[in-house]
């Protein structure tokens, strides 16, 4: 009996996101569950019923679905209404916000349900980032607040020369550059606006500066990395350096995004009301942290509001606003998490406590609050510097002491051949000597390339060693030499010689031939 | 002839021969001047036989011809025999046996090596030297003959074991004797034995050869060849490359003995030029995996050391995110720069020229299509140019690793075929990985990588490849032929 799936509508006024996309539909029938959606629960994202039907979902009433649904996927986390109506034991995947919603959290742990929050999603875990919904949602956020920035803002992005004079580009600043931030700097520059963002994490100016943005530093040196990725409250003194920097970018910028947000903490305000003063007629600030109490001054959440010529942007619905994608990709993000839970892909889902990344989201399990998961056990980051530095420095050490040695192995070798050997070897030696040195010099010549062609020729060239069979073939008469028998080893050896010369040369003439530029 | 010394001739001959092997090799630093480079070697060769059979040589009693007329029949069908051979392996070996040829050519050399040694050993010419240098001369000759045989046969079975291994004709698995230091050993301090033995015999020159006579010899060179088996079994298939280039510098080594042997300057010169292009070889192989020359020679990576550390602390273990080929020809489409890693898998699948297809396909459409080499893939060096150059990739866009290893992050995808080890991060990140500190191409730096691979086995090193599990690479799994041909019908679709 496989397990049901159900996507109800969201409730929650002005939501038009929902949980499902017909592609996801059809991919969680192959894994074997059976999916359920309440009638007219896609509409706000443009996914009708007949073409979810048309996937292989049943559509059903809220009522039926409630009632009959082994596992049911949400967007926003559920009210108490929503609660009520869940039957015992369902597992429930949504956001949920188990700091922020203590209530919530007891009434889902009374229901018996287990639940799984997509705001839970270890994201430090590279295998759980494909589920990462948070990230998703917060790329989306991005990309549609310089949409919105755009609509409200009376210019074109892009600078331009047309005959009617020189258009400047428009000046966007960005504050916080996390998932939204770097969507919006993408978006932005993508759109023909000059770009300058900060962050109070130093390590992100890189990928600023990768999307095409400026990144501008804050005066004052302070790390501000708070672990997991995200950012921590800063010192004063940073704080202030941090407003002077705000205060001199408001003045010169047309649009400011203000992305930042401390986790557990209302957002940091950083845009004053002397600072939206100070800022030109038809400017526009839209402020993404307006739910949890906005990083301008004068933000009021849900609205769009205009003080001093300047507009801004509080609503908190960004995503929504751009339902359809953000219903794929929130879709997609609850497909990979079923897959996890259910490896088998017999349509039953095993909420595996063992696992790392199942843990970290599972904040109630069969009517017990789990939340929050004890810390990951992350890999230490690598300290390969450290480590490799020593190495490298002890290295020409070695083969320095190696030299020496090898030096006066070579001086007494010399010693002992000069001192015994007789003078026609010490002639063959000479030539050796000088040969190998030859040798070196050219084959280090030779390009990587021809590697290939250069072990095959001197393959053909070493059967120079011929020669020495033909020296042994019909030399002139000496007492006792059994002539017949050398007579036939030397022919085998030039035979055996002669495959290689032959052959050798041939075949590295084929192959420099296919060499062509 | 009626000079003076017609020796010198001869002698001057292989002054020009040596030029011209000298030119030949030379002529390898540039595509361009390398074919000119391999007519130099044929010319050289030529000529050195030619002035070797015609020729004469100096003696204590005036000069004398090398070869007797009654030879010349001899020399003509056995060259005729071999060279036929030899013309026909050429022609019709396949690029991805490359190799293989080239392994059981120097098989050949050693065996010759050892003919000639053999030959000269029961050979009763008397030396050609002043009587006061005889009993030296005589002592240096014997030692000759015994190190030109040893070399000889070591190559000989070496090569053999790597013929047999490279065409899978043996396992590529190392095989570790136990106690394998303690057996290598024991057979030289045989081999040591038995060459005092027959260096303090001595005087062969007046008597015929016996059984007893030639007892040290024979024990030496069956214990030859048994060591260069051994040696070659141990080492493991992604160290072929050393291998393969150690006994191109074996064999010669093998010609220069024989050169000392017979007094014959030509074959010391070629000799001393061949085995310091291979030792070079060799060293740049050895350096391009971070690993030392007696580490590889003494054998089993992949094995040892390998092995355990995977398993102690299977860290990068993860989710892989597998592509198919349709969504990989979009990719590649959308793409400005694209970077290729061939590995030895492409020449396993004989993908080459499905390669080139894509790459024409995309060069067509503006895409920058690129070709990165790492030193040590494939199983000899240069392997995969030549394969690329036998699929008429053009050689100015194959580059080596360093050449390109910076452009990564300026890559839209890159795409590895068929290789594992030369782009595994860990050789760069995890300073207790067994590859730790070999050059690597930085294939993750590009924003896509695209993996193929045929299942999720580990490389020859026996070692995990956190590339795989990294966001931004995707794996292609199945038979890179079959995949890249689907990816290329996906692209003209």
């Amino acid at each position: 009996m496989p397990q049901r799936i159900g996507i109800p509508k969201e409730t929650f006024t002005g939501e038009k996101r929902v949980a499902i996309s017909p592609d996801v539909v059809e991919k969680l029938i192959k894994l074997g569950f059976a999916v359920q959606v309440e009638t007219g629960a896609g509409e706000g994202a443009s996914f009708y019923d007949d073409a979810l039907a048309a996937a292989g979902a049943k559509i059903v009433s809220a009522a039926e679905l409630y009632a009959s649904s082994d596992i049911v996927f949400k967007v926003r986390e559920p009210d108490l209404n929503d609660v009520a109506k869940l039957k015992d034991g369902t597992t429930l995947i949504s956001f949920v916000w188990p700091a922020q919603n203590p209530e919530l959290m007891k009434a889902l742990a009374a229901k018996k349900l287990t639940v799984l929050a997509m705001d839970c999603v270890p994201r430090l875990l590279s295998r759980a980032q494909k589920m990462d919904a948070l990230t998703s949602m917060a790329g989306i956020g991005g990309y549609r607040a310089v949409i919105e920035a755009a609509n409200a803002f009376g210019r074109y992005f892009n600078g331009q020369i047309t005959a009617a004079g020189k258009i400047p580009p428009a000046k966007v600043f960005i504050a916080g550059a996390g998932v939204a931030g770097l969507a919006a700097i993408g978006t932005s520059v993508g759109l023909g606006a000059v770009v300058r963002a900060n962050d109070t994490r130093a390590e992100v100016a890189d990928q600023v500066k990768s999307m095409g943005a400026e990144f501008i530093k804050v005066d004052y040196e302070e790390e501000g990395s708070g672990g997991g990725g995200y950012a921590k409250v800063m010192s004063e003194g940073f704080q202030k350096a941090q407003r002077e920097m705000y205060a001199k970018q408001a003045k010169d910028v047309d649009i400011i995004i203000t992305t930042a947000l401390i986790p557990g903490k209302p957002a940091p305000r950083l845009i004053t009301a002397e600072m939206v003063a100070s800022m030109k007629p038809g400017s526009v600030i839209v402020d993404m942290a307006a739910e949890r109490g906005g990083n301008c001054e004068l933000t009021e959440p849900d609205k769009a509001v205009v003080k001093n010529g300047v507009t801004i942007i509080g609503y908190t619905d960004l995503a929504s606003r751009l339902a359809k994608q953000s219903s794929t990709l929130y879709a997609t993000n609850l497909l990979r998490l079923t897959e996890e839970l259910c490896k088998a892909k017999d349509g039953q889902i095993v909420v595996n406590m063992e696992d790392d990344a199942i843990r970290g989201f599972t904040v109630i399990k069969d009517g017990e609050i789990t939340w929050p998961p004890p810390p990951l056990k992350l890999p230490a980051p690598p300290a390969p510097k450290p480590a490799a530095a020593p190495v490298v420095k002890e290295e020409p050490k070695k083969s320095g002491a190696g030299m020496a040695i090898m030096a006066l192995v070579a001086a007494c070798l010399f010693a002992l051949i000069g001192a015994t050997a007789p003078t026609a070897f010490i002639g063959h030696f000479t030539v050796f000597v000088l040969a190998v040195f030859v040798g070196y010099m050219v084959v280090w010549n030779v390009t990587p390339a021809l590697h290939t062609p250069l072990m095959s020729v001197t393959n053909a060239i070493s059967s120079i060693i011929t020669i020495g069979a033909l020296l042994q073939v019909a030399p002139p008469a000496a007492p006792g030499r059994p002539d017949f028998l050398i007579l036939i080893i030397a022919v085998v050896g030039i035979t055996l010689t002669s495959i290689n010369t032959f052959g050798g040369f041939a075949v590295t003439r084929r192959m420099l031939m296919m060499f062509h530029k | 002839m009626n000079l003076a010394h017609p020796a010198n001739l001869t002698t001057v001959a292989y002054i020009a021969a040596t030029i011209l092997f000298i030119l030949s090799l030379g002529g390898l630093s540039n595509p361009e001047t390398s074919r000119r480079g391999n007519w130099f070697g044929i010319i050289g060769m030529t000529i050195a036989v030619i002035a070797t059979v015609f020729g004469f040589r100096g003696s204590l009693t005036g000069d004398v011809q090398i070869v007797a007329f009654h030879g010349l029949p001899w020399i003509v069908g056995a060259m005729a025999i071999g060279g036929t051979i030899g013309i026909i392996a050429a022609k019709t070996v396949k690029m991805t046996q490359m190799p293989e040829l080239v392994a059981i050519m120097h098989s050949l050399v050693g065996l010759a090596a050892c003919t000639i040694g053999f030959a000269s050993f029961i050979d009763t010419t008397p030396l050609d030297v002043p009587a006061a240098d005889l009993a030296a001369s005589e002592t240096i000759h014997l030692i000759e003959i015994y190190v030109g045989i040893l070399i000889g046969a070591v190559t000989f079975s070496g090569s053999v074991i790597a013929f047999g291994k490279l065409s899978g004709k043996i396992g590529g698995k190392p095989v570790i004797l136990p106690g394998r230091n303690l057996i290598n050993i024991v057979g030289l301090l045989v081999v040591l034995y038995y060459g005092y033995v027959f260096v303090a015999q001595g005087g062969i020159h007046e008597q015929a050869p016996t059984v007893q006579i030639l007892l040290p010899l024979i024990v030496m060179t069956v214990i030859s060849l048994l060591f260069g088996i051994h040696m070659v079994m141990a080492i493991g298939g992604a160290d072929m490359p050393v291998v393969v280039s150690m006994l191109n510098s074996y064999s010669g080594w093998a010609a220069a003995a024989t050169g000392f042997m017979l007094s014959n300057d030509l074959l010391i010169v070629v000799g001393a030029l061949v085995g310091s292009s291979g030792a070079i070889l060799s060293y740049i192989m050895c350096r391009a995996m971070n690993r030392k020359f007696l580490a590889v020679i003494s054998g089993g990576f992949g094995t040892g050391g390998g092995a355990v550390a995977k398993k102690a602390d299977g860290e990068p273990q993860g989710e892989v995110t597998p592509i198919s080929s349709s969504d990989t020809a979009e990719l590649l489409k959308n793409a400005k720069n694209v970077i290729i890693v061939p590995g030895y898998g492409m020449a396993v699948a004989q993908a080459q020229h499905t390669v080139y297809e894509i790459t024409k396909f995309l060069r067509e459409k503006g895409v920058n299509v690129r070709f990165g080499i790492h030193p040590v893939a494939g199983r000899m060096p240069g392997h995969m140019n030549v394969l690329l150059a036998e699929a008429k990739v053009p050689y100015d866009i194959v580059l080596e690793m360093d050449e390109l290893n910076e452009d990564f992050p300026d890559t839209d995808v890159s795409m590895v075929i068929g290789a594992n080890d030369i782009v595994n991060p860990a050789a760069e990140d995890d300073p207790t990985s067994p590859i730790a500190g070999m050059p690597v191409l930085q294939v993750w730096k590009a924003k896509t990588s695209i993996v193929m691979k045929r299942s999720m086995a580990s490389g020859y090193a026996g070692v995990d490849n956190p590339l795989f599990y990294k966001e931004n690479n995707r794996m292609l799994f199945g038979d890179a032929k079959k995949m890249l041909e689907e990816v290329l019908t996906a692209l003209k679709a």
